[in-house]
């Protein structure tokens, strides 16, 4: 019988990404529940390494496929390799991450192994020993709560939304075969195109600053720019800020762009339509800022500043200069 | 060329979003209905396709009745064909019934290249073009938002969080399309009067043959947690608000 929660660890460059150790954190507090085991798979080239860190954070045992195949990420390789140490150990649960990534192989491997996957999920718990995991639908508009009638049962986590803390178990190490047929590999990495900005992506900010119509024009963006580099944060904006051109469609908040969740999201000259707040009300902490005391942003806001922004967030960057200094 | 776009019906972005007070699903009766905004990406990209290479766009769709609507807004645009998987067998399906309704259509009709939506903004599962992919045993490039057609492959650029890759896939394959792919175009008075006589097939659980129960069900819907009402910052001066926000977020909050 299907036993145990196993998650799919997810690395780049030779280093666990966090969501790996958010992962492992959930599916050890899942498997405290029902005094079961938590297992990992970790692909890649080299990677043996990281199998301690997972450890660190609840994994009792770390299945590890390190193969040149495994590097880069391949859809049709990692699917491959994941659906076969999967049927080969039949956890009860299995747990990937929400990221580009993880979105990408968790769809491939529920197909393969034929079972139900709820995308993207805010919380996961065992309601009487059956596992549910609950997501934004509809863009946060409403809450789904999905039970799946296969197993495993698998879910992918939104990143940024479940702690990860440490709880040291063994970590050791299950050497598996990752080698695959290079014939049945059809794509091909030709190039990797990194972001020099230095810029965290949305999805993984811990801070946003998101302007919206409100800042005028892109040159309004810059005030944002240097508040985010005090907060160590990103800089987003709403659709109206990106169909105007002032900033790119990558840095789109909402439903028809990025879904975030940062401890605190500041949005700016943003009057909160309800595309924009399906993409952010899931963060900790908002902030609006704006001249319009009427805009929808005020009712989904923890502290609402209406006034000019241009005036207001010069002057906040000024004392979060001093706090955090 | 032959192309394949999926299609899918959903609830315009600006819509309400209301759940029964069962927690059985959302109230239907109030929304507009849109073709998923992610799959205008799809319809828009195979058109570009067929009017450099030649060839055919057939649009493909599970959905109720009023799917067809969409459907007929993909051909209006100019695409060639419809299939329409209607049966209230598929109103409960996951995507995992969607993906192999799909395929089980797709796998009948000639297919060089399928486009999808990166996910339907209704359900926000992301899940079909690579379950469609597994069932048809392609392979697949998620959130596309560049496509360059090379004969026996295509080039595609796919962001990933911090960088993009340039990503080589041989033919066929699915591609499911992200915002930034093109810009898609409206549909001409002469193109909506021509989709009222292009074919459209419209095919039952039975015709399409394949098991429907749901892998992954929604047991109940509920309406997002309620956040606590925020404060309001007050002050005369725009420096004293800022230095009370500040002061708030940091000792409050403890978000700074």
């Amino acid at each position: 019988m299907a036993k145990g929660v196993m998650i799919v660890a997810e690395q780049r460059d030779g280093a666990l990404r966090k969501i790996s150790l958010e992962l492992a954190s959930t599916a050890r507090k899942l498997a405290d529940q029902s005094g079961d085991e938590v297992s990992a798979i970790l692909l890649g080239s080299g990677i043996e390494g990281l199998a301690v860190e997972l450890g660190k954070y609840g994994v009792d045992k770390v299945f590890v496929g390190d193969n040149a195949a495994m590097e880069p990420y391949i859809t049709e390789a990692h699917a491959t390799v994941v659906a076969k140490v999967v049927k080969e150990n039949d956890p009860a649960i299995l747990l990937l991450g929400a990221s580009v990534q993880g979105k990408d192989l968790s769809a491939r491997v529920a197909a393969k192994l034929a079972t139900g996957l709820a995308t993207d999920c805010t919380d996961v718990k065992l309601d009487g020993g059956k596992f549910v995991a609950i997501r934004p639908m509809y863009a946060g508009k409403c809450f789904g709560e999905i039970v799946t009638s296969a197993t495993p049962a698998m879910a992918s986590l939104r990143p940024n939304v479940f702690p990860a803390a440490e709880n040291a178990k063994a970590g050791a190490v299950v050497k598996v075969d990752a080698a695959v047929d290079a014939a049945s590999i059809k794509s091909k990495i030709l190039e990797v195109q990194k972001d020099t900005s230095g810029k965290v992506d949305l999805t993984e900010a811990n801070v946003i600053v998101s302007g919206g119509r409100g800042m005028k024009g892109p040159e309004g963006f810059s005030i944002l720019e240097e508040l985010a580099e005090v907060l160590k944060g990103t800089v987003g904006a709403s659709r109206a800020a990106v169909d105007a051109g002032w900033k790119l469609q990558k840095d789109q908040v909402g439903q028809t762009g990025k879904v975030v969740s940062p401890n605190l999201y500041i949005a700016c000259g943003i009057s909160g339509a309800i595309q924009h707040l399906a993409g952010m009300s899931s963060s900790k902490c908002i902030v609006a800022i704006n001249k319009d005391a009427e805009a929808p942003i005020f009712t989904k806001a923890d502290y609402g500043v209406v006034d000019d922004l241009f005036k207001v967030i010069p002057e906040l960057t000024a004392v979060c200069k001093k706090l955090v200094a | 060329m032959n192309i394949i776009a999926c299609v899918k019906q959903v609830p315009d972005t600006e819509a309400q979003i209301k759940v029964k007070a069962d927690g059985s699903g959302i109230e239907e009766g109030q929304i507009k209905w849109v073709m998923n905004p992610y799959d205008e990406f799809g319809v828009e990209e195979a058109l570009k396709l067929k009017e450099k290479n030649g060839g055919e766009v057939t649009v493909v769709s599970v959905g109720p009745a009023r799917a067809m609507e969409t459907i007929r807004t993909a051909l209006a645009m100019g695409a060639d064909k419809g299939v329409h998987i209607c049966d209230p067998a598929f109103d409960s399906a996951d995507a995992f019934v969607v993906a192999n309704a799909l395929a089980a259509v797709i796998k009948t009709l000639p297919h060089d290249i399928i486009f999808c939506g990166q996910r339907a903004i209704d359900d926000d599962s992301g899940q079909v073009g690579a379950m469609l992919a597994e069932a048809l045993g392609l392979p697949q490039l998620t959130l596309v938002t560049k496509l360059d057609f090379a004969g026996t492959s295509v080039k595609v650029i796919r962001p990933i969080e911090g960088a993009q890759l340039l990503i080589e896939t041989a033919l066929p394959c699915v591609v499911t399309c992200q915002k930034g792919l093109n810009e898609p175009r409206y549909a001409s008075l002469p193109g909506i009067m021509k989709a009222k006589k292009k074919p459209v097939d419209v095919k039952d659980a039975a015709a399409v043959g394949i098991a429907t129960d749901a892998k992954a069900k929604v047991a109940k819907t509920v309406p997002p947690p309620a956040r606590p009402p925020g404060k309001i910052i007050c002050g005369d001066e725009p420096a004293q608000k800022a230095a009370e926000l500040g002061r708030l977020l940091r000792e409050e909050a403890k978000a700074i």
